[in-house]
């Protein structure tokens, strides 16, 4: 009978999404795109909320769009049809997209000629906040039906986003969301999250958020 | 949901480990899980079970170590555990600050950390 033996091993389970992620972090700088990485669960308003995002963007950035999508085109068309370009990632089965998937999508976008990029991530609160994509910057997107009590069922969801948009404050009459304690329950997971109340179908809100997408891309882009 | 991923680089990590060592197979395989993470043991398992076969893991046990969420409160430098559902609105035992800040110690781990092999 062979003794059993010990191998140490002591190694990062996402050792390698998160060394390609950094690489994609120089590369983009290299090439001088900023890149946001936009989260939320299904129908919190990804799709809404970017195609405002451009638009109140104006003139000041060239932006381009990764849509992932487990199975459909739909996101993808709705984005190309604002005349943004656009690429689709097919994610299969996969429920968030890795850092491997964001350089494809890179790959496919023309950067020389965009000074941005987002990333409508998969719908899901759980496992995109667990795969870094090489973003600079992580968004997340809480709309008013969901409620407020999501920061203590997703905790790193909110732990790992550097800002937070309330999306929908338009449904705020109808619903049942407290504000206040939403706002306590984040910053308490993440006291340097910024947080912007929106609504990306009334326009409401999304100046302040633009001005933050405005200022933080241009920090990038000129440091 | 992404149990198929992480077992996938679970094995990769492995098998790397044991190249080109005199290693006929893997018996044990010693995670370290993070409570934060919301992966499922049993799931693991699983999965791991039917990528392994015909490796040098096949038969390999899973065995995961589930380290705690600890935070450090930045005001008086307490160290204290919560549980994943707490987090978002945990207040530090020691000085019961109304706004405190607090840095996670420990709980993102997701470590392959040893094997046992013969
Ligand atoms: N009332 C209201 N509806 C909104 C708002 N933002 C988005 N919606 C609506 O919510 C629905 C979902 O919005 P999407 O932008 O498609 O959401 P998404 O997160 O991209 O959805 P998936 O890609 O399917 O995960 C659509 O019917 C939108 O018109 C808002 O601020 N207020
Ligand atoms: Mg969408
Ligand atoms: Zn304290």
């Amino acid at each position: 009978m062979n003794e059993i033996r010990l191998i140490e091993v002591k190694q990062d389970i996402h050792a390698d999404n998160e060394a390609l992620a950094n690489e994609l972090r120089q590369r983009l700088r290299k090439e001088q795109t900023f890149l946001l990485n936009l989260m939320s669960s299904p129908g919190a308003g990804k799709t809404t909320t970017i195609l405002s995002t451009i638009s109140a963007l104006g003139d000041d950035l060239r932006v381009g769009v990764i849509e992932a999508d487990i199975d459909s085109m739909v996101d993808a068309e709705k984005v190309a049809a604002q005349g943004i370009s656009t690429i689709q990632l097919r994610t299969g089965g996969f429920c968030h997209l890795d850092a491997s998937m964001v350089k494809r999508g890179l790959e496919g976008l023309d950067l020389d000629n965009l000074d941005a990029v987002i990333i409508e991530n998969v719908g899901n609160l759980v496992c995109p906040a667990e795969f870094d994509t090489g973003a600079i910057k992580n968004a997340m997107i809480l709309s008013v039906p969901e409620g407020d009590d999501k920061p203590l069922k997703y905790p790193l969801m909110f732990s790992v986003c550097d800002v937070l948009l309330v999306n929908k404050i338009d449904y705020l009459e109808f619903a049942d969301f407290d504000l206040a304690a939403l706002r306590q329950r984040a910053l308490r997971l993440n006291p340097t999250l910024q947080i912007f109340e929106i609504s990306a179908k009334t326009g409401a809100g999304i100046e302040a958020w633009a001005d933050w997408f405005r200022r933080e891309a241009g920090a990038f882009l000129s440091s | 949901m992404h149990e198929l991923q992480v077992t996938e680089q679970i094995l990769e990590i492995a098998l790397k480990h044991v190249e080109g060592q005199d290693v006929s197979r893997i018996v044990n395989i010693h995670l370290r899980i993070g409570d934060l993470t919301d992966l499922e043991g049993e799931w693991i398992q699983h999965y791991f079970d039917y990528l392994s076969k015909g490796t040098l893991a096949e038969n390999a046990k899973l065995e995961i170590e589930q380290v705690p969420i600890v935070l450090a409160c930045e005001d008086c430098g307490a160290h204290f555990k919560v549980t994943k559902h707490e987090l978002g609105e945990a207040k530090c035992p020691e000085c019961q600050d109304d706004e405190p800040n607090f840095r996670m110690i420990s709980g993102r781990e997701y470590t392959v950390m040893n094997l046992e092999v013969v």
